[in-house]
């Protein structure tokens, strides 16, 4: 247990807390950029060079509002669900590695941790993180909406359904490491360099992990909540400023932990050849670097994959969840009992998690079902009716 | 009415094979897309630093055109403000000054708010007078302000012809019928 001092806790809290919220800011800027680049346009460029100062002017926007609560809406829930989001996607960085945390001994006793040494690392991120359903489910109850309860209904079993295989999924690696602590996740992943990564190991159980983050961060594919298409603007409908703003922080800063934790958990976090073996202050930095370019590239990803995939109807949602994910998860889990079981070298795990991924398509196409057959009436050449059978 | 079996097409729907359900190659496929177009060249036009190009029939701001003794084309023939479907031409007529004229409007006044840019009264002229030019950033701070009465439309017409944006535009480089001076024939 490292020892405990209470200024460097109270200084990387109001660092990190402050370059969370500033990072969460940017990232509207950027998932705007990124938006409009795939789409053949150039972004917001008119505030401040490069439109940088945009988040300046969205942050001053949503301060300055005017703070409409409607009438009829219940009060204390409607002020606490906001409240409830951000808290919960803030705690759940306390233990999220951001830098190198193997700093030995002799140098200064500072881990890039908020709360290093926590022995129960990952099951405290999906416990707090579990807590945002909260959020939702009173944001669109207590709206007093039909449309904002609809979409907090279907929020809230999307989120409960993919916390399932997220932590399922996480099981392999844990096992395979021997420890819940993020750090010596990523010890142990370091002790071998670039072949140590998770990764390697565990393919199945990152795209798993990916995709039930993906849901849990409410992100297309799985923004059914929130999408506007289809629910006005789901559970956060009649919220206005500063409130609607939490949540989207909240959002922004679920996608940065779980980025941080996809670096973390497969990808060696400040792990990288030729940086690890760096000492001293410049080892710090470059690790830093490191750790960040990888959460980076996961954010630039997950804005990517929105503006590639169509959204999931719900059906298919719970479907995926449920009949997908979870059997698959169970199955990896057992594959690298196997393994721990009879002490086969790990790197058997990646063949058997690709079959396992390819029968999977296999069986689900044998899995019976009767073929949907479209019904078309012609009358000469004129189409007249169709139906779906 | 019962549909007859033979009008009737029974379509499978296709299978997806097993590729397409490991899903990993299409997202491979559609993220190729999408990182294709980031690097695209952009279609957005950045106003007002740039302009757009409009096509060569765009309807924007009217003109009264002016012939080459520098006299306003118009002869009140009022077919351009029955044309109209706004109703915003406003014409009051005159005998003309001019010995190869009948007519000339002494009050023109086009209410630009009004309008509705459809074209019909640069169809309706016969004489060419009323053509409808590519500006189309027009602004005003007042509604009488943006009622353009003949001596604007005049205005228009000497800075567009400066410009050189839009040409006079007359048939086959003459001027039509009913501005050709009277002969002793007709």
């Amino acid at each position: 247990m490292p020892e405990f001092s209470l200024w460097i806790a109270i200084v990387t809290i109001v660092v990190v807390m402050g370059g969370i919220l500033t990072i969460c800011a940017y990232l509207i800027y950027v998932e705007r950029k990124i938006a409009a680049w795939v789409q053949d346009r150039i972004g917001p460029n008119r505030v401040g060079p490069f439109g940088l100062l945009q988040p300046l002017a969205d942050g001053l926007k949503f301060l300055l509002k005017e703070d409409i609560i409607p009438d009829h809406v219940d009060k204390l829930l409607y002020l606490v669900a906001p409240a409830i989001a951000i808290i919960t996607a803030l705690l759940a960085f306390a233990v999220v590695p951001f830098g190198p945390t193997n700093i030995p001994a002799g140098e200064p006793p500072y881990e890039f941790v908020i709360a290093p040494g926590v022995d129960i690392g990952i099951v405290f991120v999906f416990a707090v993180t579990s807590l945002t359903v909260y959020a939702i489910i009173l944001g669109g109850w207590s709206s007093n909406n039909k449309y904002s309860l609809l979409g907090a209904l279907r929020s809230s079993a999307q989120l409960i359904s993919y916390e399932i295989p997220m932590g399922m999924s996480i099981l392999g690696v844990i096992l395979l490491t021997g420890s819940l602590n993020l750090e010596t996740i990523i010890e142990q992943q370091v002790r071998h360099g670039i072949w140590g990564w998770n990764i390697w190991y565990q393919p199945l159980a990152f795209l798993l992990f990916l995709t039930s983050v993906l849901a849990e961060c409410n992100r297309l594919p799985f923004d059914l909540p929130e999408a506007e298409q289809e629910l006005i603007g789901g559970y956060h409908t009649e919220y206005s400023a500063l409130k609607f703003g939490m949540f989207f922080l909240g959002e922004y800063t679920h996608v940065i932990t779980t980025s941080f934790l996809l670096a973390t958990l497969f990808f060696g976090g400040w792990d990288f050849p030729g940086v690890t073996s760096v000492g001293g202050l410049l080892g710090i930095i470059l690790k830093l670097i490191v750790f960040l370019l990888k959460m980076s590239s996961f954010i630039v990803f997950y804005m990517l994959i929105r503006w590639t995939l169509p959204r999931f109807r719900f059906d298919q949602l719970m479907g995926l969840a449920w009949k997908v994910m979870i059997p698959l998860a169970l199955l990896n889990l057992v594959c690298v009992m196997v393994v721990k079981e009879w002490d086969w070298h790990p790197l058997w795990l990646l063949p058997v998690s690709l079959l396992l991924f390819v029968v999977t398509a296999v069986v689900a196409g044998w899995w019976p079902r009767p073929p949907k057959r479209v019904l078309t009436v012609t009358r000469g050449h004129e189409r007249m009716e169709t139906a779906v059978s | 009415m019962p549909i007859a079996a033979g009008d009737v097409t029974w379509v499978e729907e296709p299978q997806i094979g097993v590729l397409g359900r490991l899903y990993l190659p299409a997202i491979i496929t559609g993220l190729q897309t999408t990182v294709r177009h980031m690097f695209m060249p952009k279609v957005t036009v950045e106003f007002p630093e740039q302009q757009p190009i409009l096509p060569p029939n765009y309807r924007g701001v009217h003109r009264l055109n002016r012939d080459e003794q520098g006299r306003v084309k118009c002869v009140a023939c009022y077919m351009c403000s029955t044309a109209c479907p706004a109703h915003c031409i406003d014409i009051v007529a005159a005998p003309s000054p001019w010995p190869d004229r009948e007519k000339y409007p002494e009050l023109f006044v086009i209410d630009e708010l009004r309008c509705i840019y459809c074209g019909m009264c640069e169809e309706a002229c016969p004489v060419d007078a009323i053509e409808l030019t590519s500006l189309y950033d027009l602004t005003g701070l007042s509604r009488e302000e943006m009622m353009f009465d003949k001596e604007k439309l005049l205005s228009v017409f000497d800075e567009t012809v400066k410009a050189g944006t839009d040409p006079i535009r007359t048939k086959r480089g003459r001027l039509s019928v009913a501005s050709e001076p009277l002969t002793a024939n007709s």
